[in-house]
């Protein structure tokens, strides 16, 4: 009976869950889903993607997100010629849910994609002036692609933490420039890991009935809420980006309660990810 | 037929920004919505063609569009809203904020709310500048835009560019509040003086 009933009237039976101050899978409105990472070497001898630079599969509850980070030679471009190219983008393949029709990204993924080149430049995780080899000459491009393989709600969190543990997985060859011919020689045998600065860990909140906040939604939530925010903090407290795309509105109380448990969750992502390292 | 709003191009300083509305219209089969009506922003950018920032930013426009439209009121219609950027001198966002708002206005769509937007930036030393022109933002430590709604001024949309702290975002976005009421007494101004001539 409450089958049909989630399925014909799933906004009141969601409220009846929320109104006890809990949700339909169990969870408290600040609980987390179960969250898993495997970086790199964890899979097998040879990572989670073998042909990477650098890897890791993130989940959240169902919500299953990879990011593969290949390191390319490039040329920098004229206007800064100290700087390398740092390029993410997000894909939502149609085999990650019923919503996605194969063909172009469509806004979401696009959407997304921006979102995560923001939180990169935003947070100065990787200081680009870091990727320059040689001035204007060589630099390093770091194309990271984050494919979502089971698509249920909370896309950022997830995308920020895959390529969070994706480039503290990277590890670059040293690339020395031989005068005489001008030709770069890339040493295979010779790596050094990525220098990381900051660690923005990304919260997501859906926004029901214009008042409650519910923290990580699954895809159900999203649909049936009202409005998302994403507050990305990085280890010292500061503020990477406040996202809120639209959606109802809220005060700045509101804004400054997800803003203290987007604090609390980036503590406990950082001892995940370092809990996983060292292992 | 499909009645469209005479655009409007709202100007904030040498920033402007003109808005088209056309709708409630027939929706087409595959993006009809069954109980409200379908929502459409599309940005299009000076020059060349949109990309990935451009639907960012439409995504953006589109939902703080849909909080405040009464859209429960045309089932299965289309609202198209297209916005052409004439010239980029800094608050580009909030310059389309404005124009979208104004375009649902003059098109007289239901509306529970207004929505204006704001731009601020913080600098070095952490002062707030408001309405930035291109060369404090990208002087500035932070660059945050707001839409706030209007009546209570809660906060409908926020994007933030660089970083700071929890405090200077909290002064950012009462500043953004307080300047919000000059904006509107503007949408006030311009109504009046465009309906006092007909």
């Amino acid at each position: 009976l409450s089958v049909c009933f989630r399925t014909v009237e799933p906004l009141e039976y969601y409220r009846r869950f929320l109104k006890e101050n809990c949700r339909p899978d169990g969870r408290e409105l600040g609980e987390f889903r179960t969250t898993t990472v495997n970086i790199g070497n964890i899979f097998f001898s040879s990572g989670s993607i073998t042909t990477a630079d650098g890897s890791a599969l993130v989940k959240l509850g169902n919500t299953t997100v990879i990011c593969g980070v290949k390191a390319e030679l490039a040329a920098p471009a004229a206007d800064s010629a100290n700087k390398g190219y740092i390029v993410p983008n997000v894909e939502l393949p149609s085999l990650c849910s019923e919503r996605f029709r194969s063909g172009p990204p469509g806004e979401e993924a696009q959407a997304a994609s921006q979102f995560i080149s923001d939180v990169i430049e935003n947070s100065q995780m990787i200081v680009k002036e870091d990727l320059c080899i040689a001035n204007g000459k060589l630099a390093w491009v770091l194309y990271c692609d984050i494919v979502c393989l089971d698509y249920d709600g909370n896309l950022l969190d997830a995308s920020i933490f895959a390529l969070l543990a994706a480039l503290k997985n990277v590890q670059l060859p040293s690339v020395t420039i031989n005068e005489e011919t001008g030709l770069s020689e890339v040493n295979l045998k010779q790596k050094t890991p990525l220098v990381i600065r900051k660690h923005p860990v990304a919260t997501s909140f859906a926004i029901f009935d214009d008042t409650l906040l519910i923290v990580d939604p699954t895809a159900e939530e999203e649909d049936l809420g009202t409005g998302t925010v994403t507050i990305v903090t990085d280890e010292e407290g500061r503020l990477c980006s406040v996202h809120k795309p639209g959606g109802s509105p809220l005060t700045g109380a509101k804004l400054q309660d997800c803003i203290t448990r987007a604090i609390t969750r980036h503590k406990e992502v950082k001892t995940l990810i370092d809990k996983v390292i060292k292992s | 037929p499909a009645p469209a709003s005479p655009p409007c191009p709202p100007r904030t300083g040498d920033t402007s920004v003109l808005a088209g509305l056309y709708g409630p219209a027939e929706a087409k089969l595959s993006k009809e919505l069954p109980d409200r009506a379908a929502l459409e922003v599309l940005l299009r950018p000076k020059v060349g063609l949109p990309g990935v920032l451009e639907r960012s930013r439409e995504q953006q426009l589109r939902q703080t569009c849909e909080a405040v439209v009464l859209g429960v009121l045309h089932p299965r219609t289309a609202v198209t809203l297209v916005l052409q950027v004439l010239s980029d001198a800094g608050s580009l966002l909030s310059c389309c904020l404005n124009a979208a708002c104004m375009g649902l206005l003059d098109a007289g769509l239901p509306l529970s709310a207004l929505f204006c937007g704001v731009t601020c930036t913080l600098d070095a030393d952490g002062s707030i500048l408001l309405d930035p022109t291109t060369r404090q933002e990208q002087e500035a430590r932070a660059v945050l835009s707001f839409a706030i709604r209007s009546g209570d001024r809660k906060v409908l949309m926020a994007t933030t560019k660089g970083s700071c702290s929890v405090e200077e975002m909290q002064q950012c976005l009462a500043a953004a509040q307080r300047a919000a009421d000059t904006i509107f007494q503007f949408y006030r101004d311009s109504l009046c003086r465009r309906y006092s001539k007909d």
